[in-house]
């Protein structure tokens, strides 16, 4: 397997790091960059941290020349791969910077990943509450439904220009084409992608309301939330890639749709094959609304859409009771 | 609750294992619930629906009758009005 780390890879311009990720001989790892420099998303190094933890160390190479490549140790890429960096580095505080590739196995992992973080982040509250969210809801994705025994590769940055926080979550598991196939078998990749994203779609039943412990409204809420906030949104699957772009601001109205290729998006169909689900997206925090503001619009947006989808009418329902 | 799940309510099994041990068996005895969310700063979709999605899949809607949510924030509140409203939408659609 190969990587080259060019001189930018973040959501935007990712297709040209994909494309030119080679899958063949897993027994094998080669890293290589552009030997002057390079600024990359934390996806990128889940990616090559959750290819390489199976790889034996001395069937690892990494020529890293760039002045940069220290960030690739900062990150623990090397340490998670079980290789010498060759890079001396003075290693830098992790508080309010980073949160260090990090490999979540189970439910009781996931939960102290979580609580560690929010120091890490040095954030507001507000600030911390969609991110926990969203890695929450997306590393449970992993290990319910990915059947992978590495679970899921998890890092972030936070970065001062521009006030965001970019996440990436990556496993090696069954992918999104075999997971929701069980329930709605779907023809290629995308078609998959745009299963999963669609409100009311789970790969373990075909009811609405999912099972006792899926609703299939895990992966439709963070792309909605996303694209509420205007973040990017990414998710690279078997040959295909989603790329959920900065909707338009146009008149100030939000219009959320339900079919997410109704989205402002692009797609990627002849990528190198991944063996698993890549998911990467930005928080930029002073975009970020209110939470419990967005969660209701969101709701609102979650009924229509799958009441469009049915066909069927909206009855009222019988609301909780809510006491002080 | 927050004593057993934390300020961030996220662990699907820690809401499945309150809903099999707690939650069922008062209901099963004819008892009211009161869930107390006192401490939770924030939660999940996944974690509310598996804290009481099966509820109102087993007993019915009136079952929210009988189980109440204290002191949710807004967060709590959004979340939990969206998995009991699918789960109606659910009973009323599927049946």
């Amino acid at each position: 397997m190969r990587f080259y780390i060019p001189t930018s890879a973040f959501l935007g311009n990712i297709n040209h790091f994909l494309a030119r990720f080679n899958p063949d001989d897993p027994d094998r790892l080669d890293i290589t960059s552009d030997p002057r420099w390079f600024y990359v998303h934390p996806v990128v190094l889940c990616m090559i941290a959750a290819i390489g933890k199976p790889v034996k160390p001395e069937n690892i190479t990494c020529d890293i020349q760039a002045k940069t490549g220290g960030y690739l140790k900062r990150m623990g890429l090397y340490r998670f791969l079980g290789i010498e960096s060759g890079v001396n580095i003075e290693e830098h505080e992790a508080a309010g910077r980073f949160i260090p590739l990090t490999q979540v196995k189970t439910s009781e992992d996931l939960t102290h990943f979580l609580t560690e973080m929010v120091p890490l982040l040095h954030l507001e509250p507000s600030y911390v509450e969609p991110i926990q969210y969203t890695i929450s809801e997306l590393v449970r994705n992993v290990l319910e439904h990915a059947y992978s025994p590495e679970g899921a590769v998890v890092c972030a940055q936070y970065h001062k220009k521009g006030n965001k926080i970019r996440i990436g979550i990556v496993d090696t598991g069954i992918g999104v084409r075999e997971s929701i196939s069980d329930s709605y078998p779907a023809t290629d990749d995308l078609e998959a992608i745009k299963l999963a994203l669609t409100p009311g779609i789970t790969g373990t039943t075909r009811k609405i309301g999912g099972t006792e412990q899926n609703a299939g409204a895990g992966l439709f809420f963070i792309k909605t939330i996303a694209y509420y906030n205007r973040d990017p949104f990414v998710i690279y699957t078997g040959r295909a890639m989603y790329k959920l772009l900065k909707r338009n601001i146009g008149n100030g109205r939000v219009i959320l749709k339900g079919n997410p290729f109704s989205d402002r998006h692009s797609t990627e169909t002849e990528l190198p094959y991944w063996k698993g689900v890549v998911v990467g997206i930005d928080i930029g925090l002073d975009n970020t609304q209110e939470f419990g503001n967005v969660l209701a619009i969101v709701k609102e947006f979650y009924f229509q859409s799958v009441k469009d989808r049915r066909k069927e009418k909206y009855k009222k329902f019988k609301r909780p009771i809510f006491i002080t | 609750m927050s004593w057993s799940v934390g300020s961030f309510a996220e662990n699907k099994d820690l809401a499945r294992k309150i809903r099999l041990e707690q939650i069922v068996p008062a209901l099963r005895d004819n008892k009211r619930v009161i869930l107390d969310f006192s401490g939770v700063s924030s939660t999940t979709q996944s974690f509310v629906h598996a804290l009481i999605s099966e509820l109102i899949r087993d007993f019915g809607p009136g079952v929210l009758s009988r189980v109440a949510f204290k002191s949710c924030n807004d967060t709590v509140k959004q979340l939990v009005s969206i998995v009991t409203e699918y789960m109606q939408y659910e009973e009323t659609t599927e049946a």
